[in-house]
C-alpha cells in the first residue's frame, strides 16, 4: 500500500514541474509583463519583483530562484500591489473558499449518496424521477445561471438571506453560496450513486446473495454499498477540481472575497504574478485532491493491491 | 408428498418486442437423494425455471404454475417468507463463480451471515462451522483461507466455496445451475465427484441444469430435456440416454464428439436455436427435425408416457418405432 | 435431418443456416438512426436546436433594431409589443432580443470552431496514439492526464491575461482544454479495434492495411466521435460563457450569452428580464445538446444505459 502511495504521489510531480514550468515561461514572453523591460510599474512594485525574481538574472536562475522560492512556499509578489503579497492575499482569502467549497461538497456527499440511493431502490416512480429531474437541472444549467436565479428567489423574492458579500464567517452570508454548490454537486453524486447502485444491484453477486435468502437490507447494506459507492469516489476528484471552478463563478455571483474573486480581480487587473501564484496553488490543490481520491480508491478496493 | 413438486411451471417476459413465453409446462418431482438433470441448448429455458422457483426472475418476469417444497407453493410465498427457506432448506449455486462471490467482502463474512441469519449462530460458532464444510469440499489449508477475498482463489477453488456456502445449513435441496460449464475439463470432473459424494453424505436432493450430458450420465437418476421452453423427453436416466426416444434427444446425443469415431467431422443439428419471440404453433422442434411434418408445426404434442417404456414420457407426434428407425438409418453414435 | 455422413451433415447445415436468414437484414447504422428517431425528446431537441441557431443567424437581419443602437426613448423597458421590443430593452435602451440573437450567433460561432478545432486535435492524438501503442502511446496518454490534473478555467485566465480577449484568442484558450475528452476516447476505440477479431479476420483475407482502416476502423471511430462531439459542443459553449461571465472572455462591443447574462445578473432586481432571456437561451441550448447526446449515445449502443 505504501509503495503504491509513494509511486502516486512521485508520479505527480512532472505534472506540477510541467504547469509551473510552462505558466513560467509564458509569463516571460508577455509583452508589458514583469519580466518585460517595458513594464509600467511603481517603484515600490518593482522593487518587490526585484527582490522575489531576480530580475536581473539570467533566465535559468530566475527560474532556480522561483523554484525554489515555491518549495518554501513563497508564492512571489504582486504585480500590482506593492504593499502585499501573494502569500499575504492568499492567507486572507483561502480559509473563505476553503469553507464554503468543503463545506458543500461534504453536505452534497452525504445529499448525494442518500438520494441517489433512493432512487435507486425506488426505481421508476415519482422520487425517482424528481431526483433524476434534480439531476439534470443541476447538470444542464451552467452555475451563473443557477445562483443568480437562487439570488432572485431567495433574496430578491423571498427576502431571506443577503444577494451576496460577506460579514467574516457569519452564516447568513454562507447559505446561498453553499446552497448553490451543493445543488450542483448532488446532482452529479446522485447521478452517479444511482446509477451505479442499479448496475451492481443487477449483478451476479448479489443474486447469490439473494439466494441465500438474506433480507434485502442486509444485501444493501453489506453487499451492495460498497461497490456501488467506488463510482461515486472516483468522481469527487473531477468533482472536487470543479468545485475550483465553481467557486470562481459563485465568488465572483455572490461577491465573496475568496481565492476564486481574487483571481478574475487579479486577470481584470492584469496582475501576471498574482495570477500566476495562484495557478500553482489552485494546482498543487488539484493534483493533491486527485492523490488523495486515487488513494482512497485503493483502500475501498480489494483488489487494487499492488 | 414428495419433497419438491413443481406442477405445471411456466415462465413470462414483458419485453420491447411482446410477451415471451420462455418456460411452459415444466413437471417433476424429486425426493430425497435423487437427482434431475434438466439439459437444453442454450435459451432453452433451463435457467430461468429455477431462477423462478428460487424467486430470482428478473424484473420482467414472470411465473406460473406451482413449486411446491414440502407443499408449500414457493411461487407464492412473500419475500420474507422465501427468505427463510432460501439459502436453508433450498439452496442454490450458480454458473460463474467469478462473478457470482461477492469480491469485496471476505469468503468468512459471506459464509458466517448466512448461518447467522438462518440459524442464529454467533459469529465464532459460524466461523468454525464454516470452517469444517470448506474442510469437506477439500479447500486445502481452510482455517486460514477463510479470511481471504475470492479473488484468491482460483475457479474450481470457488466453486467449492460457493458449494460449500450452500450447504451450510444442510438444505434438502440444492439447484446447480451449469455449476461446471465454466470450469475446465478435469476440475469439472472433481466438482461432479464432489456433488456425488455430498448427496451420499448428506442426502441432498440435487437439480442438475447443464448442456453437458457428459455430466448428467455421470450424476443423474431422472432427466428432463427441454427445449424452446418445453420439455420434449423426461425419464429415467438410463432409458433416455441408451434408447432415445425424442428426435431431439437422438440429435443431441449424436453431437456428442467421440474419440472413437471413423470420420473426422462434427455432426450438428442443422438449424438454429429458436427466436422465443416467434415460436412455432405446434413443436418447437419442428423447424429443426428431420421426422417434422404439418401436423407437427401447427399441433403441440402432449407430453405423454412413451408407448415401450412407461418410466420414460415424451412430446412427439411420431412415434417411437418411426425415431428408432431414423436412428438406425442415420448415424448414429448412441 | 439425420444424415448418412458427416459430411452430408456439415454441408447441409451450413445450407440450412443460409436458408433460414428470412429475416431481412439492416444495418447497424439504419438501426441506429430509427433509434434516434423513435426517441421523441433527442428528435424535439435536434429540432428546437436547428430552430435556435437559424434565429440566432437570420434573426437580427429580420429584426428591426441594431444590436448595438442606443434607443433613448426605451431605456429599461420590460418585453413589450410596442417599438418592437421583444424581449425589453437594457439600460441604454438597446434591444435585448437582437443583443440576445447576436450574442447567440457568438456563443455558437466559438462553440462551433472551438469543437471543430478539438474534435481535430482529439482525433488526430488518440488515433496515433492508439495506433502506434508501446512507449509513444504511453506517453501522449501521459500528456493528456496532466492535462486533465490541472483546472482548465485557472490556465484559461492565466492566458487571457497574458494574451489578451481577441476572438480567436478565446477560441484557442477554449480549444486547448476541450480536445482530451475525445482524445482519450479515440485512443481507447482504436486499441481496441486493433486487436479486435474481425480485423485480424480481415488481415488473414489479405485485405490491404489501407482498406481496413477506411473501411472497418473509421467507421467504427465514427459512433464514438460523434457522440462525444455532442458532448463538447456544450461544453465548449459553456466554457465560453463562464468566460465571459467572469468579464474574461468576449469584449465589448461584441457580445455573447455568457456577457449578456453578466449584466442581466447586475441589473436583476430592477429588470429581471435582462436576465432571464439570455439565462434562458443559453440554458435551452446546452439541454438540448445534452438530450441529443444521450439519444445518440442510446442509439448507438443501447446496451449503455
Amino acid at each position: 500500500m505504501w509503495s503504491y502511495a509513494l509511486r502516486r504521489i512521485l508520479a505527480t510531480i512532472p505534472t506540477l514541474l510541467a504547469v509551473v514550468t510552462v505558466c513560467y515561461l509564458l509569463l516571460h514572453a508577455t509583452p508589458g509583463g514583469p519580466f518585460d523591460d517595458e513594464r509600467k510599474v511603481s517603484a515600490a512594485v518593482l522593487a518587490n519583483l526585484q527582490a522575489k525574481y531576480h530580475l536581473d538574472l539570467p533566465l535559468w536562475q530566475q527560474y532556480l530562484h522561483y523554484l525554489n522560492s515555491l518549495l518554501h512556499g513563497d508564492l512571489g509578489a504582486s504585480f500590482r500591489y506593492a504593499d502585499w503579497s501573494v502569500n499575504e492575499l492568499v492567507a486572507k482569502a483561502l480559509p473563505v473558499s476553503a469553507v464554503i467549497g468543503g463545506g458543500a461538497i461534504v453536505i452534497a456527499l452525504f445529499v448525494g449518496v442518500l438520494l441517489g440511493t433512493i432512487a435507486a431502490l425506488r426505481q421508476n416512480s415519482v422520487v425517482d424521477y424528481l431526483v433524476m429531474l434534480l439531476g439534470n437541472a443541476g447538470h444542464a444549467f451552467p452555475s451563473f445561471v443557477i445562483g443568480p436565479v437562487l439570488i432572485l428567489v431567495f433574496a430578491v423574492w423571498l427576502k431571506v438571506a443577503p444577494a451576496g458579500g460577506w460579514n467574516d464567517f457569519s452564516p447568513r452570508f454562507m447559505v446561498l453560496p453553499m446552497l448553490l454548490l451543493v445543488f450542483i454537486n448532488v446532482a452529479t453524486i446522485g447521478r452517479v450513486m444511482r446509477g451505479s447502485l442499479i448496475e451492481v444491484l443487477h449483478s451476479n453477486f448479489i443474486r447469490t446473495a439473494r439466494a441465500k435468502g438474506l433480507p434485502m437490507r442486509t444485501i444493501i447494506l453489506r453487499h451492495a454499498f460498497k461497490p456501488a459507492l467506488l463510482p461515486v469516489v472516483s468522481i469527487i476528484g473531477p468533482l472536487a477540481i470543479s468545485s475550483i471552478t465553481s467557486a470562481i463563478v459563485t465568488e465572483s455571483v455572490f461577491s465573496l472575497p475568496g481565492l476564486g474573486k481574487l483571481i478574475v480581480n487579479g486577470a481584470a487587473n492584469r496582475d501576471y504574478t498574482l495570477v500566476l501564484g495562484l495557478v500553482v496553488l489552485v494546482t498543487v490543490i488539484a493534483v493533491t485532491f486527485n492523490l488523495l481520491v486515487d488513494l482512497t480508491y485503493a483502500l475501498l478496493d480489494p483488489k487494487i493491491r499492488y | 408428498m414428495s419433497l419438491i413438486e413443481v406442477k405445471n411451471l411456466g415462465v413470462r417476459f414483458q419485453t420491447q418486442d411482446g410477451l415471451i413465453y420462455a418456460v411452459n409446462g415444466i413437471n417433476f418431482a424429486l425426493d430425497r437423494g435423487q437427482t434431475l438433470g434438466i439439459v437444453g441448448e442454450s435459451g432453452s429455458g433451463k435457467s430461468q425455471s429455477v431462477l423462478a422457483m428460487m424467486g430470482l426472475l428478473a424484473r420482467n418476469g414472470q411465473a406460473s404454475g406451482q413449486a411446491l417444497y414440502q407443499g408449500q407453493d414457493l411461487l407464492a410465498m412473500k419475500p420474507a417468507e422465501l427468505n427463510k427457506i432460501r439459502g436453508n432448506r433450498v439452496a442454490m449455486i450458480f454458473q460463474d463463480p467469478m462473478t457470482s462471490l461477492n469480491p469485496y467482502l471476505t469468503v468468512e463474512r459471506q459464509m458466517t451471515e448466512v448461518l447467522q441469519f438462518h440459524k442464529g449462530m454467533d459469529r465464532k460458532s459460524a466461523r468454525a462451522r464454516s470452517v469444517e464444510l470448506l474442510d469437506a469440499v477439500k479447500i486445502p489449508d481452510a482455517a486460514r483461507r477463510i479470511a481471504m477475498y475470492p479473488h484468491e482463489f482460483s475457479g474450481g477453488m470457488r466453486q467449492r466455496v460457493m458449494i460449500a456456502m450452500a450447504l451450510l445449513c444442510e438444505p434438502e435441496v440444492l439447484i446447480a445451475d451449469e455449476p461446471t460449464t465454466a470450469l475446465d475439463v478435469t476440475v469439472q470432473a472433481q466438482i461432479i465427484t464432489l456433488l456425488r459424494d455430498l448427496q451420499r453424505d448428506f442426502g441432498t436432493a440435487i437439480v442438475m441444469i447443464t448442456h453437458d450430458l457428459g455430466v448428467v450420465a455421470g450424476l443423474c437418476d431422472e432427466v428432463m430435456v427441454l427445449y424452446g421452453g418445453r420439455v420434449m423427453e423426461q425419464g429415467d436416466a438410463d432409458s433416455i440416454f441408451y434408447s432415445a426416444s425424442h428426435p431431439y434427444t437422438v440429435g443431441l446425443l449424436g453431437a456428442i464428439p467421440r474419440l472413437d469415431a471413423e470420420d473426422d467431422l462434427l455432426v450438428a443439428i442443422p438449424g438454429a436455436p429458436p427466436n422465443m419471440a416467434r415460436l412455432p404453433r405446434g413443436c418447437p422442434f419442428s423447424e429443426r427435425c428431420a421426422l417434422a411434418d404439418a401436423e407437427c408445426r401447427d399441433v403441440l404434442p402432449a407430453l405423454l408416457a412413451a408407448e415401450n417404456n412407461a418410466a420414460v414420457r415424451r412430446a412427439c407426434h411420431r412415434s417411437v418405432q418411426a425415431v428408432s428407425e431414423l436412428v438406425a438409418r442415420g448415424v448414429s453414435h448412441a | 435431418m439425420l444424415f448418412k455422413n458427416k459430411q452430408d451433415a456439415l454441408v447441409a447445415a451450413l445450407g440450412n443456416t443460409l436458408e433460414v436468414a428470412d429475416i431481412s437484414g439492416r444495418s447497424p447504422w439504419a438501426d441506429a438512426r430509427g433509434r434516434f428517431l423513435r426517441n421523441r425528446a433527442a428528435v424535439f431537441s435536434l429540432c428546437l436546436l436547428v430552430f435556435i441557431t437559424l434565429t440566432c443567424i437570420a434573426g437580427p437581419w429580420l429584426l428591426p433594431h441594431a444590436f448595438d443602437a442606443a434607443d433613448w426613448d426605451a431605456m429599461s423597458m420590460s418585453p413589450t409589443l410596442r417599438n418592437w421590443h421583444f424581449f425589453g430593452t437594457d439600460e441604454s435602451g438597446r434591444d435585448l432580443a437582437v443583443r440576445s440573437l447576436v450574442g447567440g450567433r457568438v456563443s455558437l460561432m466559438v462553440g462551433f470552431l472551438a469543437t471543430l478545432s478539438s474534435v481535430t486535435l482529439g482525433i488526430v492524438w488518440g488515433a496515433t496514439s492508439g495506433f502506434m501503442g508501446g512507449k509513444v502511446d504511453a506517453f501522449m496518454m501521459r500528456i493528456v492526464d496532466m492535462m486533465y490534473a490541472v483546472p482548465y478555467l485557472l490556465i484559461a485566465i492565466l492566458m487571457v491575461t497574458i494574451l489578451g480577449r481577441a476572438f480567436y484568442l478565446v477560441v484557442i484558450t477554449i480549444t486547448m482544454f476541450s480536445w482530451m475528452d475525445m482524445a482519450r476516447v479515440v485512443r481507447g476505440q482504436t486499441l481496441s479495434l486493433r486487436s479486435k477479431e474481425f480485423i485480424e479476420a480481415a488481415r488473414a483475407l489479405g485485405v490491404p492495411t489501407r482498406r481496413i482502416i477506411f473501411q472497418h476502423i473509421v467507421p467504427n471511430l465514427l459512433g464514438v466521435v460523434v457522440i462525444y462531439t455532442t458532448v463538447t459542443v456544450p461544453a465548449v459553449i459553456l466554457t465560453e460563457s463562464v468566460l465571459s461571465f467572469l468579464g474574461l472572455g468576449i469584449q465589448e462591443p461584441m457580445t455573447s450569452w455568457g456577457v449578456l447574462i453578466h449584466d442581466g445578473a447586475s441589473v436583476m432586481e430592477v429588470s429581471v428580464w435582462m436576465l432571464l432571456f439570455p439565462a434562458g437561451l443559453l440554458s435551452t441550448t446546452l439541454y438540448c445538446f445534452n438530450y441529443i447526446g444521450d439519444g445518440l449515445r442510446d442509439a448507438l449502443d443501447p446496451k449503455d444505459r
